[in-house]
Formats: C-alpha cells, structure tokens, sequence
C-alpha cells in the first residue's frame, strides 16, 4: 500500500477523528403505495404463499401429495416418488433456477428480490399487518416516539402477537412438508410434538418473525449472497428502476398551478414520496444503488405525483442505461432484449428444462443395483459347471408392488438360477440373489462381461439391464 | 491424547486454544472503529487515503452484527467448559462419541424389541415359515453370512452349502443354532502315512469315489476299502456316512466340501482340511440368531 505522501494541513493531533465501523441500525417506514407493481407484487405473494401454506394439504393416492420422508429417503411430489438416487433431477432443477436468475436478472434485474424472494413476501405480508394495527407510516412513527401507554402496549402486543401466531404456522407448515401434515396438526393439538419437530416449528417460526418483523432491509443489505454479486450480472441494456434526471433536475417544490418552465424547475416535486415507500430507505434519485431490491415502489408512488401533478408518468420508471444515453423514454424497450447473454441464458434454460421434463417422462420405476459376490469369485457345481452369484437390489420406485423377471446374457449357454419371478412392494427394495452357470468347455478362463435385463412381468415396458462380469476358471 | 507423550501437549493445545480465543476478542474490539486523521469530512469515509486521492467509503453493518461476532466468542468459551475439545479436559457434561454411540445402539435395540419379540416366542420352525421373519432373516444373513457361504448360502469350496440337505453338524433347529451362536471348529489331519505310500492314498481315493456313486477303479477301490476301514471309518463310519458329532462328512451323498475329483480327495487324504466356523454369539444377540437359524433351516427346507 502506498502510503501518500503527509500533507501540511493533516498532521495535527488534534485533527485525529474515531470512525465507527458499526452503527446502531435507524428504523425505516415504509409508505403505503398503491400501483401496477404493487398490484404485481400482491398477486405474488397470495401466489406463492398459497402453494407454500395450501400445498401440505392436499392429498394424491390417498398419501400427502407433496412429503418429504426424510426418514425413509422417499420424497413424494404428487404421482412421483424420488429416491436419493434421483438427486441428477434436484440437480437439474437447482441449476435450471441458477440460470433462470442469471437470465431474469440480465434482462431486469433483481425481479426475483422484489416479488418471490420470501424476504420480500413474508416482510409485505408483515407490513400488511403492521399497517392495519398501527397505521401508515406517519402514525407509526408517531407511535414510536410515544412513552409507553395502554394504547401504545396494546397495539404493540397486538402486532406481535398477529405476527407469532402467523410466524408459528408458517413453521408448522415448513414442517408439515416432511411429516405428514394431519398428524402433525394432531400431535400439536395433544402436545405430542417431538423433540425434532418442536424444534423445526420454533426455528422456521422464530426466523420467519425475526427475518420479516425485525431484520427486514438487512438481509438484502448485509446477509444476502445474490444481492452482491448481481451487479456482475448487469449490462448497459438491463432494466433497472432509473430516476430520469434529465426531466427531474432542477428539482424543486412548486404549487400545482405554477409554471415550472418558467420557474426553471424540472418535473421533480421533491416530494421525497419515492424515499418513503422505499423498503430499504434509499433515494433512488442518487442512481442504481446495491441496496435496491426492484421492488417498484417508488415508481408507483412517482406516478401517483405525476397524475396529480398532470405531469407525464414515467420519471421514475424501469429504463437502462442504453435506453436512457439515446433518450428513450419508453419504460421498456424491445431493444433491450436482443443480447449475447439473453440468448445464451434462454438457450440453456430452455434446453435443461427440455431436459428435465424429458428425463421426467422416461423415468423408470424400476432401478436395480448388481452386486457381484465377493467372497466366492467362482464355484464349481455338481454336473462341472461353474457358478458366480450376483445380489441384485431391485428398487421400485413406483406405488404398487411389481414383479420382475431377471434374465442374463452375454455368454453362450449361460443358465440363470433365481427364485422368479421376483415380488418387490411398493416403494420398496427387494434383494434377489441370483446364481448364474455356464460350461467351462464352452467359455474360457478369465472375465467375461455379462448382461443382466430385469423386466416386469406384466408390463414388458418396464425394464432395464445392469452390466456385470462372469469370472471362468 | 494417547499419541503425545507427556500431558504438557494437553495444556500446550489448551493454552493456544484460549489464547486464540480471547485474540480474535481483542481483534473484534480494536477493528470496530478506526481512528484517522484529516478531520470532519464531508463524506463518511474510514480515512485510508491511498494514490493521493483514492478513498474509502465507509459502510458500517449494524452493532448487531458485531454483536454476534462476540456472540460467537461466548458459545465457544461455553463448548469448551460443557464438551471435550480443551486440551485433554473431558468437559462438564462428560458427553463421549463412543458413550452416544451405545446409547443410539441401546435406543435403536428398543425400538425394535417388540418386532423380535414376536418371533422369540415362537418355535424355529414357525418363524422359518413366516415370509416376514425370512426377510430380516436374509439381511441378517447377507450382512453377517454370505461373506463366506455366498449370497445364495450355495457356500463354496471349504465352505458349506446351506441349501443342500447334507448337513456336517446336523440340520436340526438346536444344531444350526449352536453352530451360528458357538462356532464350529472342523479338522481332518493328514492321513497320508497313516494310509501308506502314494499308491496306497490313491487306492482309497477311489474306494471313496466309489461310497459316492462316481465312477472308480473297481480293483483300486477294492483295495482301499480295507485301509478306508483301518484308518478312515474312526471318524467317517465304516460305511462312510460320517459323523456329526465330530462334523465329520457323510462321503456318501456326493456332496463336496473340498471337492470330488480323484485329485481333489487325495489332496485332502494327504494334507489333511480344516474349516473354522466362527462364534457369533459376540456380534449377535439371541434373538438375531434364533432369526437367522430359522432362515438357514427354511432353506434347506425350500429344496424338497
């Protein structure tokens, strides 16, 4: 580090200033605002929040439609059940929802802060609630700086009661994804919770009303990954929210009757509106800001004082940094579209989903583990033919029980010795030993691969085949 | 903390751990403010001026963040008083690996007592013909068994097959359990001078081929016969059909343990076998095995 070189007027002692590198946090109220992006993002939350609370509750096959047994590793999701070793499709999906992030936030940023991050959802959802106890934030700020009355304790145990019982369901719903939920509800009806599940409905409970009542804006602030490393992400042509300071500046109050041309004033009101509604307290007219989430707000809340002023909406509005060097004043341009990086991100996003959805439908409910006896490579029988044996753990993954026909080849004359057919439950695994003869006069001496093709015996559409290996001696 | 050699590496880790500990508290203090020169600024910066004109713009975190850093700290201290991890301290709480091991171990065997229960009450015979018992009996068999008598229990050469109806120590229920439970040690010494010379060793071969229906020298096996009588019938029986209290083989079934070629007996005439069972009463509980016997008698029992 090159240490600059001492000026005159900074060598003084008593000139020595203490920075603190933390602060007491300062409280933010945000503003009602009502809007098209507002509407959107209500839509989203009663979206998400009904799949998210409903989802539990519905029934498939006369089991939980969507249950995570953690304790038997089946993972059932309406008419599927995945096994661990299904996890290439998890794997899928999870990169699937990587790149469509990439892509969405190449094209407009952070949509998935502003509307279906459950940051965002469960804070909305708490702020509603807020709002109907104590009021918009004028009243809320006033009741904050009231000494502790009957009223004030009132509505404060009120909120936080609301937001308790609400936080408490939402943990009871995270775990009514891994236990069933009808049980679960039974067992918290009688206190029978376990230990386990006790935990995961406080926990999921505490961090839902901690996250959405208190930490709110600090999470996208200090603890969110993805709110720092979108900025890579962007480009010129990425929508993000933009204060037009072209047509803003000068800002400058005025009555709604006056001239602002001749006042020399830009469409500006300096109301400060798009400050108030703002849900991590920034000033969008600074510039693009990583505090940011593209929530919208303060576009609604600009055009409201736009229409009221009969001004053009617009001044705050979703533009790139393109579109706003040529003067384009359309809140969104097709133009934009048309990138490198959109094309790459929807090729793959499209081809992986392509790819899911196929290895979905040709998912086979039979799988089936060879193992090959380790113990005894090769044995003789009583007519001088030699044996191997193989364990085949045949898994079927579907609901009803199947049976299977196990056949082998790759030999000449190769004889299979196996109790068939083969009866596995549903859901279930099922070890068949198998042993398999061949004439050491027609095979030589060494390794030879073989093939094993274990087929349902009613429905010849399901089956698949395991390589091995025959050892001659 | 077996591998030092004397206590002092204990208090030596001790004394880093704690140390290091309270440094990072003494870090935490001294890096949550910053002292600088230059005076009130118009901007809040740390006051690092780098290049002449490159500054740094301060962005704090919330105090609560700090907070937990200390937080942190207090959970550590708490970890080393309650758990092992101070030097050679056991910690307060006296937890072991090895101590929540026997406990899940314990509470494992608990959970399934009722499901053995059951089938301790009933007789092998019974639990040998019930689907459900053969099913924790085959697991019980193929992590415990098939290592050496084959997945299929088909055994191989020196060991057993458990399918056939030939059995060394008899098939009864309280035979298989004793041989599961106690082991079975078998031993055939080299009876080579006790027969004579090589020719001698081949003649009785031959006569043993011929116990077991294959095809013999008549005069060779003619001629063994009075040696097989001399030597061999202490433990086989004069008419070959062995002994199961000693596991001495039945050599009349055509059922073989080392092999049936001329080669394959002479071998065994000339340097003697010997197998060993092992005891599982050590890895497996009663009921385990009362399991496990009923499944090896249904398996013979399958092949009618």
């Amino acid at each position: 580090m090159n240490q600059p070189a001492a000026k005159p007027n900074l060598t003084s002692v008593s000139n020595e200033v203490e920075t603190a590198l933390y602060e007491v946090r300062k409280k933010i109220y945000p503003r009602a605002v009502r809007g098209w992006f507002a509407s959107w993002r209500v839509t989203f939350v009663i979206l998400t929040q009904a799949i998210y609370y409903g989802l539990p509750w519905l029934a498939w096959n006369g089991r939980q439609a969507v249950l995570f047994d953690l304790g038997a590793r089946k993972f059932y999701i309406f008419g599927w059940v995945f096994w661990p070793q299904d996890f290439i499709f998890l794997t899928t999906l999870l990169v699937i929802s990587a790149l469509a992030l990439f892509l969405f936030t190449a094209v407009a940023g952070r949509l998935f802060c502003g509307y279906a991050c459950p940051q965002t959802v469960y804070t909305e959802i708490f702020m509603w609630i807020e709002r109907w106890v104590e009021g918009d934030r004028v009243q809320r700020m006033r009741l904050d700086k009231q000494g502790a009355g009957a009223r004030k304790i009132g509505l404060k145990a009120l909120k936080h009661g609301l937001w308790i019982a609400l936080a408490l369901w939402t943990g009871f719903t995270f775990v009514g994804y891994f236990t069933p939920v009808h049980t679960l509800l039974g067992e918290v009806a009688t206190f029978s919770l376990g230990p386990w599940e006790t935990f995961w409905v406080l926990f999921y409970g505490l961090a839902t009303y901690g996250n959405a009542g208190w930490m709110r804006e600090q999470v996208c602030k200090h603890m969110c990954p993805y709110a720092r490393f979108q900025s890579v992400m962007f480009d010129p042509d990425t929508l993000v929210i933009t204060y037009d300071a072209n047509r803003g500046e000068p800002r400058g109050a005025r009555a709604r009757s006056a001239d602002a041309a001749a006042k020399g004033l830009g469409d500006c009101v300096s109301c400060d509106i798009c400050v108030q509604v703002c849900p991590t307290g920034i000033d969008i007219r600074d510039g693009l800001q990583y505090e940011c989430i593209g929530c919208g707000a303060c576009i609604d809340g600009c055009n409201q004082v736009m229409d009221k002023m009969g001004y053009q909406r617009g001044l705050i509005r979703y533009s790139s940094e393109n579109a706003m060097k040529r003067g384009d004043a359309r809140p969104i341009s097709a133009r934009s579209l048309v990138r490198p990086r959109i094309a790459i991100y929807g090729t793959l996003v499209g081809l992986l989903c392509l790819v899911l959805v196929g290895g979905l439908y040709l998912r086979s409910p039979l799988k089936v583990d060879v193992i090959r006896d380790r113990g005894t490579l090769v044995r003789d029988t009583a007519d001088g033919r030699v044996e191997n044996v193989y364990r085949l753990q045949i898994m079927n993954t579907d609901e009803r029980a199947r049976r299977f026909l196990v056949s082998v080849s790759g030999l000449p004359q190769l004889e299979i010795v196996a109790d068939q057919p083969v009866r596995v439950a549903g859901a279930m695994t099922q070890a068949a030993v198998v042993a398999v003869r061949a004439d050491p006069a027609l095979v030589a001496a060494g390794s030879h691969p073989i093939v094993f093709r274990i087929e349902d015996a009613d429905d010849a559409a399901v089956a698949t085949s395991e390589k091995s290996t025959f050892l001659v001696r | 903390m077996s591998d030092f050699v004397s206590n002092a590496w204990a208090l030596y880790v001790a004394i880093i751990t704690v140390v290091s500990i309270l440094a990072c508290a003494v870090l935490l203090k001294s890096m949550s403010t910053q002292r600088s020169k230059g005076g009130e600024r118009e901007v809040d910066t740390t006051g690092h001026v780098w290049d002449g004109d490159l500054t740094e713009w301060n962005n704090p975190l919330p105090a609560w963040w700090m907070w937990l850093f200390y937080l942190t700290i207090v959970f550590g201290l708490a970890y080393l008083v309650l758990y092992p991890g101070l030097g050679a301290y056991q910690g307060w709480l006296g937890w072991s690996s090895g101590a929540q091991y026997e406990q899940e171990r314990a509470d494992a065997a608990l959970a399934y007592k009722p499901i053995f229960d059951r089938y301790a009450r009933q007789d092998v015979t019974t639990v040998a013909a019930d689907p459900d018992a053969r099913q924790i009996g085959q697991r019980l068999f193929l992590g415990n068994c098939a290592q050496c008598h084959g997945s299929d229990a088909g055994g191989s050469r020196g060991f057993p097959s458990l399918r056939d109806r030939d059995w060394l120590y008899g098939g009864e229920p309280e035979a298989i359990r004793t041989s599961i439970a106690e082991g079975r040690t078998g031993t055939m010494p080299p009876m080579a001078k006790a027969v004579g010379g090589s020719e001698d060793v081949k003649d009785v071969a031959h006569y043993v081929l011929r116990l077991a229906g294959r095809t013999s020298d008549n005069l060779r096996a003619h001629r063994g016969k009075a040696k097989f009588e001399a030597t061999c019938a202490a433990c086989h029986g004069a008419n070959g059909k062995g002994n199961q209290q000693l596991g001495a083989p039945n050599l009349t079934d055509d059922v073989w343990l080392h092999g049936g070629s001329e080669a394959a007996i002479m071998e065994t005439i000339n340097r003697g076998r010997s197998g060993a069972m092992p005891a599982h009463k050590a890895f497996l509980d009663a009921d385990k095995i009362h399991l496990l016997t009923a499944y090896v008698l249904g398996l013979s029992a399958e092949k009618k």
